[in-house]
């Protein structure tokens, strides 16, 4: 992978809702239905990510109890839910992983 | 009581008023250093994403694109739709910097990340008629942008010396870190609805080609949520009108 061309392409595609918005001082009014729809790109865009990554297993559905990233991934959810706390949530869901991991052995 | 603002006070306050937030960024700086060498991104590429892409979600984000084969050009969009948000704090704080100079609004607005909007509108909405407010804003930003720097460098180094960091389970750590940063948004049932239905529709296109799933995911939820908006009008979209930060440091 072209490494340059990527943080290249980031860095641009970044810079410019940051910049650009800013650069127009304000005479720019969003169009509320983008506005609206904008709300719920983070945590799409996060859910989307999370998912697969709890749900598959080299392509495939796996629920089984074995499947440590589900099981610790709910109670990270459930911990997330009841505390809304970001660090306690992390280091939470990484023990709950290590322990799923030690008790059920995939 | 009357205070006199100076440029130099000014800067020193955003400064001291970013510092929870900082703390709160740097297990998110070395587990993106980490996590960034052991997805497949040289050291130097993952020094490079902070130093100029500089957009902590984005980061995560790309580089788990990057571990699960994705090109250039889905990642590079991707990182458009996650960080387009800025837009709004941009219109939000637009406002305020008018008087400014592109000398200004360049570097501001490089910097311009969830947690200094978070910061530095606060100031800005403040009624004091400081002419300083731009300087408070620039000590935000650097601060933050030097500490986002220096933590994802120590997580680089990390990262190289600790061998084979997947064998513990450290991908799972950008998983806890997204699900932390989500449920505190899901405020609402079509927000809830919408995060549900984008997570479901990627397992299900996961197949799809070159990831083209994930974005087909995104926009999926979005019209669902979008949808269960005004088939439930008791649930209130008026904070539609503030952006939402990411994080859920939000100082008081």
């Amino acid at each position: 992978m072209n490494e340059v061309l990527l943080i290249a392409g980031m860095t641009l595609v970044t810079f410019i809702p940051r910049y650009g918005v800013l650069a127009l001082l304000g005479r720019l009014e969003m169009p509320k239905p983008i506005f609206r729809a904008l709300r719920y790109v983070p945590v799409t865009v996060l859910s989307a990510i999370i998912f697969p990554d709890l749900f598959l297993k080299d392509g495939t559905l796996n629920l089984a109890l074995s499947n440590s990233f589900l099981a610790a991934g709910i109670i990270t959810m459930l911990v997330s839910w009841r505390t809304k706390n970001l660090l306690l949530t992390i280091v939470l869901g990484m023990v709950a992983l290590w322990v799923w991991r030690a008790l059920i052995p995939a | 009581m009357i205070e006199t603002h100076t440029r130099r006070s000014e800067f020193i306050a955003g400064m001291r008023d970013t510092i929870p937030l900082e703390v709160g960024s740097i297990p998110f700086g070395i587990i993106f250093g980490a996590l960034a060498v052991n997805s497949g991104l040289s050291p130097a590429a993952a020094m490079g994403f902070s130093l100029f892409v500089y957009a902590g979600s984005a980061q995560f984000i790309a580089s788990g694109l990057v571990a699960q084969g994705a090109g250039i050009p889905l990642i590079v969009f991707t990182t458009f739709i996650v960080n387009v948000r800025h837009a709004l704090y941009g219109a939000t704080l637009a406002p305020h910097m008018k008087h400014l100079s592109q000398r200004w609004l360049l570097p501001l607005g490089f910097w311009l990340t969830d947690e200094t909007f978070v910061v530095v509108i606060t100031r800005y909405n403040q009624l004091d008629q400081s002419p300083f407010k731009h300087w408070y804003h620039l000590g935000s930003s650097i601060l933050m942008y030097l500490n986002w720097n220096f933590w994802t460098f120590i997580g680089i180094v990390a990262g190289q010396r600790i061998p084979d960091l997947s064998s513990y389970g450290l991908a799972f750590a950008m998983d806890v870190t997204f699900i932390g940063m989500i449920i505190p948004q899901l405020k609402n049932r079509p927000m809830a609805l919408a995060a549900l239905v984008a997570g479901l529709s990627a397992v299900a296109l996961n197949n799809v080609p070159n990831k083209l799933g994930l974005i087909l995911a995104v926009f999926i939820g979005i019209a669902v949520g979008l949808v269960a908006e005004t088939l439930l009008p008791n649930d209130t979209v008026e904070d539609a009108l503030k952006p939402t930060p990411i994080t859920e440091e939000i100082p008081s």
